[in-house]
């Protein structure tokens, strides 16, 4: 179980050692999310296409260890962009990986960007 | 610049940080905090969580970055061996100095192991530290795989309970074993204690009373404990929980004034005897007392926060011991004081031996005052009572209603109105807020909702159990501004479910994207999403299939998401008739991709364990059979529930299998605030169980009676008689006048009953809308139904039939892969997911 959750780290935009193409911005539902495959890692892509932003977290849910989040509702609090998970509705912010819902269980978040319609995540590893 | 330095960090000292860092004088401070355990805070009060899954990092109170981002120097596994004080320095164990201008000290407290013979033997633990616990996991490994189960908690106490829990969870059989004649001696009386001692005792946790402890038995390793009176009790583990020492050593050490029986003493400013060095928590002796609670070791950190950055906040004269707990799943609570009983004192009970609920209020003899008290098996009413407790309310001419409820007609709760709490009285005790600073955020602040008082005062931003008291309070004080506090439905939303409705129709808007464009604000959220989803399914009958990504997790899928992230799938089976061929098709399709099958509630037959690729194969599978959705994912009409009526019964009075069909019929697939179900019974003996539906039809001499806004669920309520003998065309007509009614009208997420308690008028009105046309929209509200039915579409047909929606079931974008993190394991030969 804590080896699930430790293939995922918080990777910053500074730390990024790779940048791995993931897919087309048209493989991405507008204002809703995707999951994605990296080696033993899967990892949920977030359009924001309203915001003309993207996001990406593990996929896998904190709170039960399941990965379903790229199925979650993205929404925003206070201008916070956030996923809700689609089993308990626990939400988190996709800036931060913070859990909004006051409780300890964080997401790790994987810098996005897009070139030329590609879409890339960044990697530390 | 001064310097900080904590010895310490425990809860206690991490929320000194915390408060610290989060104070405007924060820059005038240079902070270095030692902990010698090898990880940072903890979260101790859950520390047998550890047991039941948790991990170490889950429980951190905040990881090594949070003190860095706050440029916090954090020690671990450093240990202070000594202070001097002329020098205000301190030294650690490996000889390295840091001075201070302040010094504070979290030291908090060792378990105290009572000086029983034996004690050092193998086997013997305590309960304190993830280290323990990684101990008392290793030690129960090694005497499981030798065949010996049972292990011993010595202490019935608050944490001795938890560590009885933390070994039953670990597959051995628990013993407590406690000196007192009772459990929890210091919480509860003998009533209460016996409640939970039964209710332990269901548990399989063995509890052993009025037990004096004499000598642990075994050569190196422990055997067993013999108590007084040459008892034996075989355990070939023991873990001692039979209190606290504060941990002084270091103050003592160093001239600092301590207690006769330990704890570092301290005033009212959390100040020892010397003037730079403060002692905060389990060490703390304060007023004669150690606390060996959380909240007092919070609040000693924010005095000591403020004492430094020199604010002139001082420690409450008498710390509150009240406390709420879940324990092992027994709600248990005790406030004030619990036991007292003198003259002047009247102790009102309640004790409930089927149910296992005990409740015990002390009050003044002349009523007017509560003294305490205390809960066991419902600890519902511990909020009301430890306001009504702390802030010496008045009690109810009855003072019983504050346990029993009220038990006149339409009586409001025994506490009164919220605002009828002094302006003192505090309602969060995580952040401290009181009551005066929430109004104040309304009345003063400009804050219009329960959300932006939250932002505002960070009430019920802790463990969140303040917060339906932070909303009646905003409600009633807007309200005594003359400002109705309106349902809306988000912060991107200024409007009731009701308005939008409106709005969108006149408006004629089609997406989400031009309703928030035109009608709302910022971003929108998981609030608002399905909620406007769930209105343009009602005003154009728009399948989920065309905005995806603002439809409900379930409905996006078209199907419910389950424990472990598979999902289920229902076909339609009106009225429960099926053909022995169908049968037989659903039987196919799940042994071919491997499927649990049970029956459901609602006489349909459920298909779980699909992963999300696999849902277009078997619904392609199901469609060529003749199937359609269900919707049993949907806030939509789920099924008609019926018995064979005439068909077959002998006692069948009409036709319900055809009428339900007919009916499931006409209302598949329409959206509503909630779900709906129906239910009809061909005769009195109403076996489709009818009325403990949305609507009930139930057959009668000259027709059908129709009752309406019943349910089960939570809050099982039983449908209203709503008119009687009517024939199948003006049951119809009323139905369709009041669900659409009902779909217009209701909140999101309000099923019928709770609607109809809400409705102003409640059921005589409804009866004038539906039956008497009294608002004239009668004829438009069958058109708009007939609007709905007429443009059924099933679902799941135009999802597999458009490449473009059939995407979305693929797991990965990248990847044709599935899901290698599900698990499933047998069960009565089928599937089940691995347990949580």
């Amino acid at each position: 179980m804590q080896q699930l959750l430790e293939q995922y780290r918080k990777t910053a935009p500074d730390e990024v050692k790779s940048w791995v193409r993931v897919g087309s911005i048209h493989d991405f539902p507008a204002d809703g999310g995707a999951c994605i495959k990296h080696g033993t890692r899967q990892i949920a892509v977030f359009n924001f296409a309203r915001r003309m932003e993207w996001y990406a977290c593990q996929n896998l849910c904190p709170h039960k260890l399941e990965m379903v989040l790229s199925r979650g509702m993205t929404g925003e609090v206070n201008n916070e962009p956030k996923v809700a998970c689609p089993l308990h509705k626990k939400t988190f912010s996709l800036r931060t990986g913070d859990n909004l819902n006051g409780d300890d269980l964080k997401i790790a978040t994987y810098p996005v960007k897009i070139e030329q319609e590609n879409v890339y995540i960044g990697f530390s590893d | 610049m001064k310097k900080i330095v904590v010895i310490g960090n425990g809860m206690v000292g991490y929320k000194f940080c915390e408060k610290l860092a989060a104070h405007p004088k924060r820059q005038e401070f240079d902070i270095t905090v030692f902990g010698e355990e090898p990880k940072p805070a903890y979260d101790r009060v859950h520390l047998s969580e550890y047991f039941a899954g948790k991990t170490a990092d889950q429980l951190l109170l905040a990881g090594s970055e949070w003190y860095e981002e706050h440029r916090i120097q954090l020690h671990t596994s450093e240990l202070i061996s000594g202070i001097d004080r002329k020098k205000k320095q301190v030294t650690t164990y490996k000889g390295k100095t840091y001075t201070y201008d302040y010094l504070i000290l979290a030291t908090g407290s060792t378990p105290f192991v009572p000086p029983v013979s034996g004690v050092e033997k193998k086997g013997v633990f305590v309960y304190r530290t993830l280290e323990d616990l990684d101990a008392i996991k290793d030690y129960a490994v090694r005497i499981k795989r030798e065949g010996k189960t049972n292990a011993a908690v010595l202490g019935g106490g608050l944490l001795g309970l938890e560590a009885a829990k933390a070994v039953k969870d670990l597959g051995l059989k628990a013993h407590v074993v406690e000196f007192a004649p009772r459990l929890m001696p210091r919480q509860l009386d003998d009533k209460a204690a016996d409640m939970l001692k039964t209710e332990m005792e269901d548990l399989g946790i063995r509890v052993h009373l009025n037990k004096r402890t004499e000598n642990i038995l075994g050569e190196d390793r422990m055997t067993g404990m013999q108590f007084a009176e040459e008892e034996i009790l075989h355990s070939d583990m023991l873990i001692i929980s039979a209190g606290i020492r504060p941990r002084d050593e270091l103050a003592r050490n160093c001239g600092l004034e301590t207690g006769e029986r330990g704890g570092i003493v301290v005033d009212n400013r959390m100040l020892t005897n010397d003037p730079s060095i403060y002692a905060i928590g389990e060490a703390a002796l304060y007023n004669n007392g150690i606390y060996g609670l959380v909240a007092p070791g919070y609040d000693m950190a924010a005095v000591t926060v403020e004492q430094i950055t020199g604010g002139n906040k001082v420690m409450a004269e008498s710390i509150d011991m009240s406390t709420k707990l879940k324990l092992i799943g027994v709600e248990v609570a005790s406030f004030g004081d619990p036991f007292i009983e003198n003259d002047e004192v009247v102790a009102v009970t309640y004790e409930n031996k089927f149910s296992r609920i005990y409740k015990r209020i002390n009050v003044t003899r002349d009523g007017k005052k509560l003294l305490g008290g205390i809960l066991v098996g419902d600890a519902s009413e511990y909020n009301n009572l430890f306001q009504v407790y702390l802030n010496g309310l008045p009690l109810p001419e009855n003072p019983e209603d504050l346990i029993l409820g009220s038990r006149g007609e339409g009586s409001a709760s025994a506490l009164g109105n919220v605002l009828d709490l002094p302006d003192t009285a505090q309602v969060c005790s995580c952040e401290s807020v009181s009551k005066g600073a929430i109004c104040n955020a309304v009345t003063e602040q400009g804050c219009a909702s329960v959300g932006d008082v939250i932002n505002c005062t960070k009430a019920a931003t802790g463990c969140g159990g303040c917060k339906p008291m932070v909303a009646d309070l905003v409600k009633e004080t807007l309200k005594s501004q003359g400002i109705e506090a309106k349902e809306v439905i988000c912060e991107h939303f200024d409007y009731s479910r009701q308005e939008l409705y409106d709005l969108i129709r006149v408006n004629g808007i089609t997406t989400y994207n031009e309703a928030l464009d035109t009608l709302g604000k910022g971003g929108g959220c998981e609030e608002c999403k399905p909620a406007l989803a769930s209105l343009f399914a009602s005003i154009y009958n728009e399948t989920a299939n065309k905005q995806v990504t603002i439809q409900d997790s379930n409905d996006r899928f078209l199907a419910n998401i389950q424990r472990n992230g598979s999902y289920s799938v229902v076909p339609r089976v009106p009225g429960g008739e099926i053909t022995a061929q169908k049968l037989i098709a659903l039987g196919k399709v799940a042994r071919k991709y491997d499927l649990y099958t049970k029956i459901t509630g609602g006489q349909r037959i459920d298909l779980f364990g699909a992963q999300l690729n696999q849902l277009p194969h078997i619904w392609k599978d199901l469609i060529d059979h003749g199937f359609e959705s269900g919707h049993a994912y949907g806030k939509a009409l789920r099924t008609v529930k019926s018995c064979v009526g005439s068909t077959w019964c002998r006692y069948g009075m009409h036709e319900s299998v055809s009428f339900a069909i007919c009916i499931e019929d006409r209302y598949k697939g329409i959206r509503s605030p909630h779900k709906l179900k129906g239910g009809v019974s061909g005769c009195i003996r109403e076996c489709a169980e009818a009325r403990s539906k949305d609507f009930g039809i139930i057959a009668v001499e000259g027709g059908w009676n129709l009752y309406i806004c019943g349910n089960g669920g939570a809050n099982p309520k039983h449908a209203i008689l709503f008119a009687e003998q009517l024939d199948d065309e003006t049951c119809i007509k009323y139905l369709d006048r009041f669900l659409m009614f009902y779909i217009k009208t209701a909140a999101p997420l309000t099923r019928t009953a709770k609607w109809l308690d809400d409705l102003e008028g409640g059921i005589d009105y409804l009866k004038q809308v539906v039956i008497e046309d009294s608002l004239g929209i009668a004829e438009s509200l069958e058109k708009e139904m007939q609007q709905l039915v007429d443009s059924y579409e099933c679902e799941w047909k135009q999802a597999i039939n458009d490449p473009e929606m059939r995407k979305r079931f693929s797991h990965f974008v990248n990847s044709d892969d599935t899901d290698d993190n599900m698990v499933f394991v047998p069960m009565r030969d089928q599937k089940m997911p691995r347990p949580w």
